[in-house]
Order: structure tokens, then C-alpha cells, then sequence
């Protein structure tokens, strides 16, 4: 699965202004809402779903990275979206380090293959440094969707 | 030193050395969480894998992945269902390998698997 599989180009934000692990995950699901992905009526209780998985274990995966994500009957196709914070975000990580770079998935409950397809795309990518390092220091949503696009098409160069 | 406590020491190293050496152990085991082996027991998998000193691996049908990282293993995407191979090595595998392994048997405590279906 690539990254244009499940990324809603509207929504990717490249400075998130929250500070708090439960403002980022609102602030990545309010711009799936604006960019038409879920619906403004889903909001709150897709918010809540994600924070109950993160209360079971962080999705702070390590590297700086994190994946917050839920199941929720009100999507009918696995919606993401990527987000920065430059400041970095205390998200109580695998490795206690503060994340800067968010995935967020929102997928239907009856199709967990998606999700681990899209799972294992994002790991697959984020081993690269490079890739992250990009990502991290990007200035604009643009800028993410072409480092994406890169990734989508072979993986990106040093 | 007479020739016995010689003796002695040297079987003492050898056993040490005994201890010390490189075990490989393996099993097959069998995904059986409805929903695959996704981010949460990626996590548990690979916090049990690195307690141990051995190194401990994955191997499906076509990878072969570092079990001590997360996103190694999350880049198997293996759905229910899916047979892998784990393989330890160094001087705790057996003990190590019989931990990884009563992950999987116990399908990682995943409370969906226990929910009604």
C-alpha cells in the first residue's frame, strides 16, 4: 500500500501548533475534516476512540515518530493524514523521546489488512533516516506530499 | 598449581565457554489475532525480545526481520493467519524463544480475540 493509498493531500500539515498528545490527534482529525475525509459530526468521537487506543499503549513508536489510530464504522475506506510539530510533542513514547512526526489512521473495522498494509508501509519507510530527517525539516504540506510521492514511487534518495 | 586444579580451571573455562556460545533455536508460530500482528503486540513483541541478550528474529515467507524493533516487525504486515518462523540466538535463545513463542500461543492477550464475536 502506498502512502497516496490512504494520505489526504488536504490534510497533511506540516506545523501543528499543539503541545499535548490528545491537542495533536484532535488538531490531525480536525484537518481530516476540513480536507471532507470524516465527517465534522465524527470528530469527537473519533478523537476519543484514538486517545482510548493510546491509553492501551502509546503509538509512539520510537524515532520520533508516532501513529495514532483507530478503527471507526464511520469510514468506509482506510483516511490518514501526516503531521509535523517542530517543537516536538510529549507523547509518552516507547523511547521517552518527544515526536515530531504524526500518522494518523483512521480505518474500517472490517478490513484489517488495510491497516497493516498501511502499517507496514509507513515502518518500511521511516527506517530510512533520510526519509525522516526530510520529513522533519519540511516547510510546507507540499513539501510533505512530494517527499511522499518520492517514497510512493522508489523509496527515497540520500 | 598441581596438574589436577589445572585440569579443574580448564574444565571450568570450557564450560563457560559452553555457556557463552552461540545457541540457535527456532519454532514456527502462527498469528492468531483477528486483527494481525499489528502496532500494539509489535510493541509487546519486540519489549519481550529485547529482555534478552540473544538476538531474536522473524522470518516469513519473504523476510527475515530484526524482532528486537518494531518497525521491523510491523513491516511483515502479517494478518491472522500467518505462519512465521522466530529464530534466537545467543546464550539465553532457549529461554528466550520459549518467552516470544507464549506471546503468540497466548495471541498477545488480545482482548478482541476474547471478545464475543
Amino acid at each position: 500500500m502506498k502512502f497516496s493509498d490512504f494520505v489526504a493531500a488536504d490534510a497533511i500539515r506540516s506545523h501543528v501548533d499543539a503541545r499535548t498528545k490528545e491537542g495533536v490527534i484532535r488538531e490531525m482529525a480536525q484537518s481530516l475534516v476540513d480536507a471532507g475525509s470524516i465527517a465534522a459530526g465524527d470528530l469527537e468521537s473519533i478523537v476519543k476512540a484514538i486517545m482510548k487506543r493510546e491509553d492501551l499503549g502509546s503509538t509512539g513508536i520510537g524515532r520520533g515518530v508516532a501513529v495514532p489510530h483507530t478503527k471507526h464504522p464511520s469510514v468506509s475506506r482506510l483516511v490518514g493524514t501526516v503531521a509535523v510539530s517542530h517543537d516536538g510533542v510529549n507523547f509518552e513514547s516507547l523511547d521517552g523521546e518527544p515526536v515530531q512526526l504524526f500518522f494518523l489512521l483512521v480505518s474500517p473495522p472490517d478490513r484489517p489488512g488495510d491497516h497493516l498494509r498501511a502499517l507496514e508501509n509507513i515502518s518500511r519507510q521511516l527506517r530510512d533516516e533520510t526519509f525522516c530527517r526530510h520529513l522533519k525539516s519540511a516547510k510546507g504540506p507540499v513539501d510533505i506530499q512530494h517527499l511522499l510521492e518520492e517514497a510512493d514511487s522508489h523509496g527515497v534518495a540520500s | 598449581m598441581t596438574d589436577a586444579t589445572t585440569r579443574e580451571g580448564e574444565a571450568r573455562v570450557a564450560d563457560i565457554r559452553e555457556s557463552m556460545s552461540e545457541q540457535v533455536v527456532s519454532r514456527e508460530v502462527v498469528v492468531g489475532m483477528l486483527q494481525g500482528l499489528h502496532a500494539r503486540p509489535a510493541d509487546q513483541l519486540a519489549r519481550e525480545a529485547r529482555k534478552w541478550q540473544s538476538r531474536i528474529e522473524l522470518l516469513s515467507d519473504s523476510q527475515r526481520v530484526d524482532g528486537k524493533s518494531i518497525l521491523d516487525v510491523l513491516t511483515l504486515a502479517a494478518e491472522a493467519g500467518t505462519r512465521l518462523i522466530v529464530e534466537a540466538t545467543g546464550p539465553d535463545a532457549r529461554e528466550a524463544l520459549e518467552a516470544i513463542g507464549s506471546l503468540f500461543d497466548r495471541n498477545f492477550n488480545d482482548q478482541e480475540n476474547n471478545e464475543s464475536r
